[in-house]
Parts: structure tokens; C-alpha cells; sequence
């Protein structure tokens, strides 16, 4: 059979339902095959906004998610939600068309040197020199993209390889001798570190996206549960453990919570779990949690001790260690009065510190309040995707994010432009869930041509664009940190996104009103299709509180 | 130094400052990787993104065919050697990192040395060769050509004896080691 029929036998067989791509020369014979594959292929605008659709599905499922482009440009394209996808650890394989092999290295017609480009942002890359590689590269991209600390892998396939007639055998087995993940904690580390929880007075749970990848929410749940211990999620673990909870200190960070940032400054014993110390979260790292040991869970070595030196590594899978945990730490009996000081001291916190913002006396909407106003309109239980910046942080603050997978947003890369796809990848995933994208009227911009592919394969997200006119975030430092000098962040009031969702085949909306926000958010959510809804709100509006950057949890402002 | 993302000025002895450590231990770090297209290219990429520096690298075959053997050396004050394996290990190609022991290990570069040498200085040089066991390997009417094997340490010392004489060019090419006794490398 032809290379390309014996990719779609691969892909089948790795269980996957839906790829999102945009056909090109050096990828024809592939899209040949899509004919009559019977994968659903979803068509974008723009590959970027298919590398971002697929890793939002790999987000909202925990399959892999899958992308392709044709060589040159159409590689290019999909170079940022790769390196999106490294930076947050998202299961997904890329499949690219390169020219065919005569041509290689002559700089043909839409050649780029794909395997090149990406090297640097890939967890592995395959480029294939003979048709006969194909399915076993396919199952072992799928193998490593999944297992161990997820990512992208790349597939880059010239395009007389794949008109190759090839006698195709499943692939049963994959054999990759440097490529063996450890998933099993070891014993002595994790008695070890029971042992420090045990005698902690005051310890913290420290959760990462990690938590989320590994499934681990409800054995995180647990652990926290057993003996009242105080969680905080970075902005990639959100729903990891339910919010609200009266053990739930909030995000922590940089636009944290005051209680969490604190419970982080004052603690005995840090528990990291699927979680790297990235600067958003330690601040000034030389006065970064100063009376803390730390316990480090993480299936990746390389992250533990590479910011933030352990005391007790252990290396693997949080489904695996966590519950191996838990049991360790229940044989030990801690003394729960133990605690008691410490959770004074931080329901202190909560009491002086919540999260709070002025509301507006009149119908102006301000930011916080348009957040909780869609907390109200969707239950709190939506898939909520959002862009990057000022709307994705106030969304991180004010939607209680009750289980995992419903928090989908860019917070490595911090790629604008992320929102919107991303909801499309995540419905097309999710179909019979609520799915909405909280963008920014800045980041919306850098993939909105998306839109046209959500009419087109009735694909019904809700888009809830935080309009202030401003790149938001950008023009908050440069009021903060540059003495207001304004520079390049006023966007104007353009475009009027009602007539280009309207252009788009969707329904557009415009929302001014706070006394009819809630209803008119309803009534958005109850539309039939995709809806791209224009929420205009305060536009000089600052997220807070915030450590500036450099500086310590314990000096956070506002 | 000045805080990060704020409009207060950054010296530049303050940036260059970060980046002037060293001084730290030579670690000679050795990698079996699979011999596959690419491969050289993963690891030097590696070692850049990371801001690792890399002194000498040597790359060659091994008694398996499938294999190739990387050998670096490097500066562990610049970057922790433990941060650099772990993340080498997350290639996919590789299958061994060995950061050898000095005491357990035999290390070894080639270098060639070109140098200016008339009648005068000829006898002077020739010995110098002798005494490091260097070998005149070309010899013209004006300059010589030696190779030299040894340590770093030794090449490194023959180089500044003849460099008075007049070195007209230098080619070295980078430590390769193994392990001492029956251990494998």
C-alpha cells in the first residue's frame, strides 16, 4: 500500500479520531489519503491556529493531539504551537510535508529545514528517509509524546517517501533504548518524605500542570484531605484540586494570592508536585520560600534541583507516587493539632487578603467582575480556554475551577493568539461540554480566521472577548514600571467584532451592561454555533495583586 | 543589579559579570548515542539553548557500528554538570552519559603544531619534541610540523614552550577518554 494509506492505518491504530491541518504541495499524496481514511480532518485558516486547536484538545481530553502542515511556511507556521506545546508539556505529533528528497537542501520550492527549526522546541523529532521508517517513527512519535513528561514530536515527511508503495505490517511494539521515563517513585524517598509531611508544622502543597497530565487530581485530593493540608496550583494546575475549598489557598505566583504567597514565604516544608519553580513562581529566587525544605515530585530528573534545590527528590509518575504517598504518610499517624497554628495564620491571611476589586457604582463592566459574571452564567463548570495577559490572569483568579482539564491556557510560552483555537481543539474534543475562550481583544487578533473554520464544521464555542481597547498587561507595566509612558499598547476600538464574527459565519454580540451582563452571557451560551460576544470593559484596569518582577512574595503590591 | 522588567539601567559590568564564571572543575563528559543523521546537531543544540559552554568535542565510532561516542569537555563552574547530563538524558538518541573520574580515566587529544623553524632554532625545538614525545611528523625549509598526544594539560603546556618559536598554526582535536581497568566507560 502507499506510504500515505499506511500513516492513516498508524494513526487509526494510535486511536486517533481527528487531526486539524491545511493541505499544500509536499503534503498532497497525505491529504490523498484523508479521502476515504475516515479520521475526521478538520481544515484551519492557518496552521498555526491548528497546532493550537490540537494541543487544546490534547489539553481538554489527554489524547495526543495532532496537527499537520505542508513543508516550508506550513512547518513555519505550526513553529509556535510546538514550542507552546514543549514549554507546557502537551501530548501532541506534528506531521509535516518536506519537498521531496532530490530536492532536499537546494532550497526548492517551499522547502524549510523543519527538522532543523524545531529541533530546539521538540521532545523528539523523526525525519523520515525511507518510506519503510513511517509506521514505526508514527508509533514511536505517538509512544513519546504521550508517555513520560508529554510533548510535541515532530514528523517530517518528503513527499516522494510518501508516494512510496510499501508493504505495511502493524507495529505492535516500539523499541527505544534511550528513551526509558521512570514512573515508579522510589520507596526509601517517598517513607522519607511522608516523614517530613508528618513532622511539618507548616507545609504547603505546591501543584503543577504536572498533576494534571498524570490524572492525579483525585490521589492529590486525597493526600491534601487525609490531614487538612493547604494547596496552592500554579496557573497550569488550576481545577487540580477543587476551588472553592477551605483548603484551597488559590494560584499562587505572580498574580497569586496574597494567602498563597505568603503560606509559600512562611512554610516549613514545600511539597512540589508536578511543578518546576519557573521565575513567575519563585520571584527573586534568593528570597524565594527562605525557611522551606522541599519535597520534589516530578517525572522529568532534569527539573528537580535545576531551579530550586530538593531535599527529597522523587522522580517519577504522580498517579504512581501519590497514593504511595498518602498510605506512607496515614501509617505515621500525624498529629493533626499540629496544624492547627499554621491554618490560624492563614485563614488570618484569607480574612485580611482576599481577592478583591472595586466594583463599578455604574453599568461599566469592570475586568474581575465580567469573569465572575461568566462563572454564573456557565455554573462554574465550563471548559474555559483563554489567550495570554491581563483577561488570563483575572480569569485564573476569579473562576473556581472545580475539576482538572477545564483551565486550558498558553503559561509557558505565553502565546497570544492561543485562546480561540485552542476552544475550537478542546470542543471538537468535548463536544457535549460547554466550551468558552476568554479572550483579549489583542490576543484574539492573532487567530480569529479560526472562527471561519468553528461556522464551518459547526464547531459551537463561545468566545468572550474582555475588550479595554489596550494590550492590557503591556500597558499595566508601562503605567507600573515605565512612568506611563504609553508606548504601542493602544489598540483602538477596532475591529467591530461583532460584524467580523457576523463575516464569519457566527453570531456576533456586543455586551456593555453590567445590571444585563449575566443574561446576556446566558443568552450567548444558549445561541446555537459559535458566538464571538465583544465585552467592553474598564480600559485602564490593573491585575493585582502582583509581585513585581524580581522581588520577593512577602513585597507584593495592591 | 537592576530589577527585571523595570526601566532602571543594566550596566553592562553587571551583565558580563553573570557571565564570567569560571574556574570550576573540567568534567570530561562521555556519550554513546545512537550513530543516526542529526544526533551531533540535538546535542550541540542542546548544550547552546542551555547556555552551557562547551571547551572540546570530539566525535567518533565505537565497536558497535550503531553507536557512536561523544567526548566533551567542559567547565562545571558555568553550569551544574548534574543539570547538564539530565538534560542530555532527555535526548531520545542518547543511551549513556558518563561524567568521568579524573583519577579513573585516560584522556587523550592529538594536536599538530606548525612552527617557524630556521637553522637556529631547529635543534632547540627538536628537543623540546623529545622531551614530550611529540613526533616531527613534516619538516621544511623554513618550519616543522609536530604532533603531540597527551592530556590537555600536556598539550596545552608543549603549546606555550613553542609558541616563542613562533607558531604559525595550531590543529587540536579535543580530549577522548576511557575508563581505566575493566569498567566500561
Amino acid at each position: 500500500m502507499r506510504a500515505v494509506d499506511a500513516l492513516m492505518e498508524c494513526l487509526k491504530a494510535e486511536g486517533v479520531d481527528v487531526v486539524f491541518g491545511l493541505p499544500g504541495g509536499a503534503n498532497l499524496p497525505t491529504y490523498d489519503a484523508f479521502y476515504d481514511a475516515g479520521i475526521r480532518h478538520i481544515l484551519v485558516r492557518h496552521e498555526a491556529g491548528g497546532g493550537h486547536a490540537a494541543e487544546g484538545y490534547a489539553k481538554a481530553t489527554g489524547k495526543v493531539g495532532v496537527a499537520l502542515g505542508t513543508s516550508g511556511p506550513g512547518a513555519t507556521n505550526l513553529v509556535t504551537p510546538i514550542c507552546d506545546a514543549m514549554m507546557d508539556s502537551v501530548p501532541t505529533v506534528f506531521i509535516t510535508g518536506q519537498v521531496r528528497t532530490e530536492l532536499l537542501g537546494t532550497d526548492g520550492f517551499q522547502e524549510a529545514d523543519t527538522i532543523g527549526i524545531t529541533m530546539p522546541v521538540v521532545k523528539h523529532s523523526f525525519m523520515i528517509r525511507h518510506p519503510l521508517e513511517i509506521p514505526r517513527s508514527v508509533h514511536e512519535a505517538f509512544h513519546i509524546a504521550r508517555t513520560g513528561r508529554p510533548g510535541p514530536v515532530v514528523i517530517d515527511i518528503p513527499m516522494d517517501l510518501s508516494r512510496a508503495d510499501i508493504p505495511y505490517e502493524p507495529v505492535s511494539d516500539v523499541r527505544l533504548p534511550g528513551y526509558q521515563p521512570t514512573t515508579d517513585g522510589n520507596q526509601k524517598q517517598i517513607r522519607l518524605a511522608a516523614k517530613a509531611l508528618a513532622n511539618a508544622r507548616r507545609p504547603v502543597l505546591y501543584v503543577g500542570g504536572g498533576v494534571v497530565h498524570a490524572n492525579a487530581a483525585e490521589e492529590l485530593t486525597e493526600l491534601a484531605m487525609f490531614d487538612r493540608l493547604p494547596v496552592t496550583c500554579t496557573v497550569m494546575a488550576l481545577g487540580a484540586f477543587p476551588a472553592p475549598h477551605e483548603q484551597w489557598l488559590g494560584m499562587l505566583g505572580m498574580h497569586g494570592t496574597r494567602t498563597a504567597n505568603y503560606a509559600m514565604d512562611e512554610a516549613d516544608l514545600i511539597v512540589a508536585i508536578g511543578a518546576r519553580f519557573d521565575d513567575r513562581i519563585t520571584g527573586k529566587l534568593s528570597e524565594f520560600a527562605p525557611r522551606a525544605k522541599f519535597i520534589h515530585i516530578d517525572i522529568d530528573p532534569a527539573e528537580i534541583s535545576k531551579n530550586v534545590p530538593a531535599h527529597i527528590p522523587i522522580v517519577g509518575d504522580a498517579k504512581n507516587i501519590l497514593p504511595r504517598l498518602t498510605a506512607e504518610y496515614r501509617s505515621l499517624e500525624p498529629d493533626p493539632q499540629r496544624l492547627e497554628a499554621w491554618w490560624t495564620r492563614i485563614k488570618g491571611w484569607q480574612q485580611r487578603h482576599p481577592l478583591a476589586f472595586e466594583d463599578s457604582s455604574d453599568a461599566e463592566i469592570k475586568p474581575q467582575y465580567m469573569i465572575k459574571a461568566l462563572y454564573e452564567a456557565t455554573g462554574g463548570d465550563a471548559i474555559v480556554t483563554s489567550d495570554v495577559g491581563q483577561h488570563q490572569m483575572w480569569a485564573a483568579q476569579y473562576y473556581d475551577f472545580p475539576r482538572p482539564r477545564r483551565w486550558i491556557n498558553s503559561g509557558g510560552l505565553g502565546t497570544m493568539g492561543f485562546g480561540l483555537p485552542a476552544a475550537m481543539g478542546a470542543k471538537v474534543g468535548c463536544p457535549d461540554q460547554q466550551v468558552v475562550c476568554i479572550a483579549g481583544d489583542g490576543s484574539v487578533q492573532m487567530n480569529m480566521q479560526e472562527l471561519a473554520t468553528c461556522s464551518q464544521e459547526g464547531i459551537a464555542i463561545k468566545v468572550f472577548i474582555m475588550n479595554n481597547g489596550y494590550l492590557g498587561m503591556v500597558r499595566q507595566w508601562q503605567e507600573l514600571f515605565w512612568d506611563k509612558r504609553y508606548s504601542a499598547v493602544d489598540m483602538g476600538r477596532f475591529p467591530d467584532f461583532v460584524k467580523l464574527a457576523e463575516a464569519y459565519g457566527a453570531t456576533g454580540m456586543r455586551l456593555t451592561d453590567k445590571h444585563t451582563l449575566v443574561e446576556g452571557m446566558r443568552e450567548a451560551l444558549a445561541t446555537e454555533g459559535p458566538v464571538m460576544c465583544d465585552v467592553r470593559v474598564t480600559a485602564e484596569e490593573n491585575v493585582y495583586p502582583m509581585i513585581p518582577a524580581g522581588q520577593a512574595a512577602r513585597d507584593m503590591v495592591g | 543589579m537592576g530589577e527585571p522588567g523595570t526601566k532602571e539601567l543594566l550596566s553592562l559590568d553587571e551583565l558580563e559579570a553573570a557571565g564570567n564564571l569560571r574556574t570550576g572543575r573540567k568534567h570530561i563528559v562521555s556519550i554513546l548515542a545512537e550513530n543516526k543523521p542529526g544526533v551531533l546537531t540535538r546535542i550541540a543544540g542542546l548544550f547552546a539553548r542551555r547556555g552551557f559552554n562547551i571547551d572540546t568535542l570530539a566525535v567518533g565510532p565505537t565497536d558497535d557500528p550503531d553507536l557512536s561516542r561523544f567526548t566533551l569537555t567542559l567547565d562545571g563552574a558555568v553550569h551544574p554538570i548534574d543539570q547538564v547530563t539530565k538534560q542530555l538524558h532527555k535526548l531520545v538518541n542518547v543511551l549513556k552519559i558518563r561524567d568521568l573520574e579524573p583519577e579513573e580515566t585516560l584522556a587523550r587529544e592529538l594536536a599538530m603544531f606548525k612552527v617557524a623553524a630556521d637553522g637556529s632554532s631547529r635543534g632547540e625545538l627538536m628537543q623540546l619534541c623529545e622531551i614530550f614525545r611529540g613526533k616531527v611528523v613534516d619538516v621544511s625549509r623554513r618550519s616543522l610540523v609536530v604532533e603531540v598526544t597527551g592530556t590537555q594539560e600536556k598539550v596545552d603546556a608543549f603549546e606555550r614552550l613553542v609558541r616563542p618559536f613562533g607558531l604559525i598554526e595550531m590543529a587540536r582535536t579535543g580530549e577522548i577518554a576511557i575508563a581505566r581497568g575493566r569498567g566500561e566507560t
